[in-house]
């Protein structure tokens, strides 16, 4: 097994163990590549990526950028801030106008979950899911479940705990799939307003109390209060959120064993961990986003090597 | 399916013998050398030779890295089969120092090539030398020519010659082998 089953990565829930294992070993490689004196290797040099980001983001952006540029592929980037879809124009029209300057693949951000599945059955490109709404952002969960690799030399039979607002997350579901399909055991705590109503449907277990689900787990993927998903309010007040389901270093300690922290970040500073904690040795945060560089590179070129090569 | 035997255990051993002599000659006390083995065939010549120089020669501290040239090789998306990575393994830096590729078979010439784009990413070496045990002459692609070669074979393009190790596939063999 040396291929993607996938020519898309649209989510982690259309990919299967080998896939993910593959993307693993390769980015080891992409890893000690961009640890080297020039972190920089010629295999993208005839792709052109497209960066569409209907949707605000400076990590995952940066990082697909970097990616990409040390693949040597050729970039163009999109927000749809300062774009024609304020004109009016549709996601198929604004995607094949973009196709026809030649591009191949396109790495996009959507607020509308689906977004990346709907464009796959329309346009001829390869497509990687860069975030669509609540639903998926498949390089994330890859990342994530990387570090924790990376961390504890295997993710199968780990317990991992998944805090805070799993309902707006993208990141929450598809970490559960990558988990899940790495053979992890995962749990979800948070205000019970912020957990999906099925979500045992998905084999997770709900656990309302942070300290028993911290003492269970080994590894707890701490997520942003995404405040600008949330139309109403979820929690009485943020005060109380922190108090109920906030991580801090008196907490971690009183747990008598080591546990990892993670964030997707933005981390908000004393609401979902406090800054001692943040900055601690348990936190792995920044080798996540040093990882997401090398996982994202380990995507593209592998699904880069699926397009044929055009003799023209 | 046939094949041919092109050196036998005792004509490797030969073979090996002289290419780490010649090494000697060019680079005496290898203090600003360093072997360069080409994922994936290379490294047991790499290694062997490393360990020939040092126990029958007496040369101390060889240093010897690995090089993968997978993510420069210039057939991406042109082969059938998908291009699979080894490890690169080289912890010390290049820059301003003699290296010796050292590479089972020449064929083409094109892993050479991508070999000389991948050593840059650590350093501008002095000069850049190729060792190989078998050149397959009148085949190249490109205007690459090695400068220590174990034995000269001419093999027409639809042959294959394969090198065994004894540690890898149980003996010291090179074949000819005709599909």
């Amino acid at each position: 097994m040396s291929e993607l089953s996938v020519n898309h990565l649209l989510g982690i829930k259309y990919i299967n163990e080998d896939d993910i294992n593959l993307i693993f070993e390769t980015a080891d490689h992409f890893k000690e590549v961009i640890n080297r004196p020039i972190k920089k290797v010629p295999s993208l040099r005839d792709i052109t990526i497209a960066n569409l980001f209907f949707e605000n983001s400076t990590r995952t952006r940066l990082s697909f950028e970097l990616a990409e540029k040390r693949l040597s592929a050729d970039v163009i980037n999109f927000s749809a801030a300062s774009s024609s879809v304020k004109k009016g124009e549709t996601l198929i029209d604004t995607v094949n106008n973009i196709l026809s300057m030649k591009v191949d693949m396109i790495v996009m951000r959507h607020p509308n979950p689906g977004a990346g599945v709907f464009l796959s059955k329309h346009i001829d490109a390869s497509i990687v899911n860069a975030g669509d709404g609540a639903h998926e952002h498949p390089t994330q969960a890859l990342l994530d479940c990387y570090s924790i690799r990376e961390r504890l030399k295997d993710v199968a039979g780990k317990k991992v705990v998944i805090v805070g607002d799993i309902l707006h997350s993208r990141v929450a579901l598809s970490n559960i799939f990558a988990l899940q399909k790495l053979g992890a055991k995962v749990k979800v705590c948070g205000p019970k307003t912020l957990i999906p109503k099925y979500i045992e449907k998905l084999g997770v277990e709900y656990e309302g109390n942070l300290r028993k689900a911290l003492e269970w787990c080994d590894v707890a993927n701490m997520l942003r209060v995404q405040k600008e998903r949330m139309e109403i309010s979820y929690f009485p007040t943020t005060r109380e959120y922190t108090q109920q389901y906030g991580v801090n270093k008196a907490l971690l300690d009183s747990l008598g064993k080591e546990i990892v922290v993670m964030h997707p970040g933005p981390i908000n500073r004393g609401v979902e961990i406090t800054s001692d904690v943040a900055d601690s040795k348990q936190a792995i945060i920044l080798e996540q986003v040093q990882n997401g560089v090398a996982v994202r590179m380990a995507v593209l070129y592998l699904l880069a090597s699926k397009i044929q090569h055009n003799e023209n | 399916m046939s094949q041919k035997v092109l050196l036998n255990a005792t004509e490797v051993h030969i073979a090996l013998h002289r290419l780490a002599c010649q090494l000697i000659e060019n680079h005496d006390t290898f203090s600003n050398t360093v072997l360069i083995g080409i994922q994936p065939r290379g490294v047991h010549l790499a290694e062997r030779l490393k360990s020939m120089l040092e126990i029958d020669y007496k040369v101390r501290d060889i240093k010897l890295g690995y090089l993968d040239i997978t993510f420069y090789r210039d057939d991406f998306r042109r082969s059938d089969k998908p291009l699979e990575a080894n490890t690169t393994e080289i912890d010390f830096i290049v820059e301003n120092k003699n290296v010796v590729f050292i590479d089972d078979v020449l064929y083409t010439g094109r892993s050479i090539r991508a070999a000389l784009t991948a050593i840059q990413s650590f350093g501008r070496p002095t000069e850049i030398e190729l060792l190989t045990l078998i050149d397959r002459r009148f085949s190249r692609h490109l205007p690459i020519q090695p400068d220590y070669r174990g034995r000269q074979v001419d093999a027409i393009n639809r042959e294959k010659v394969k090198v065994c190790w004894k540690e890898q596939d149980g003996e010291d063999a090179v074949y000819l082998i005709n599909n």
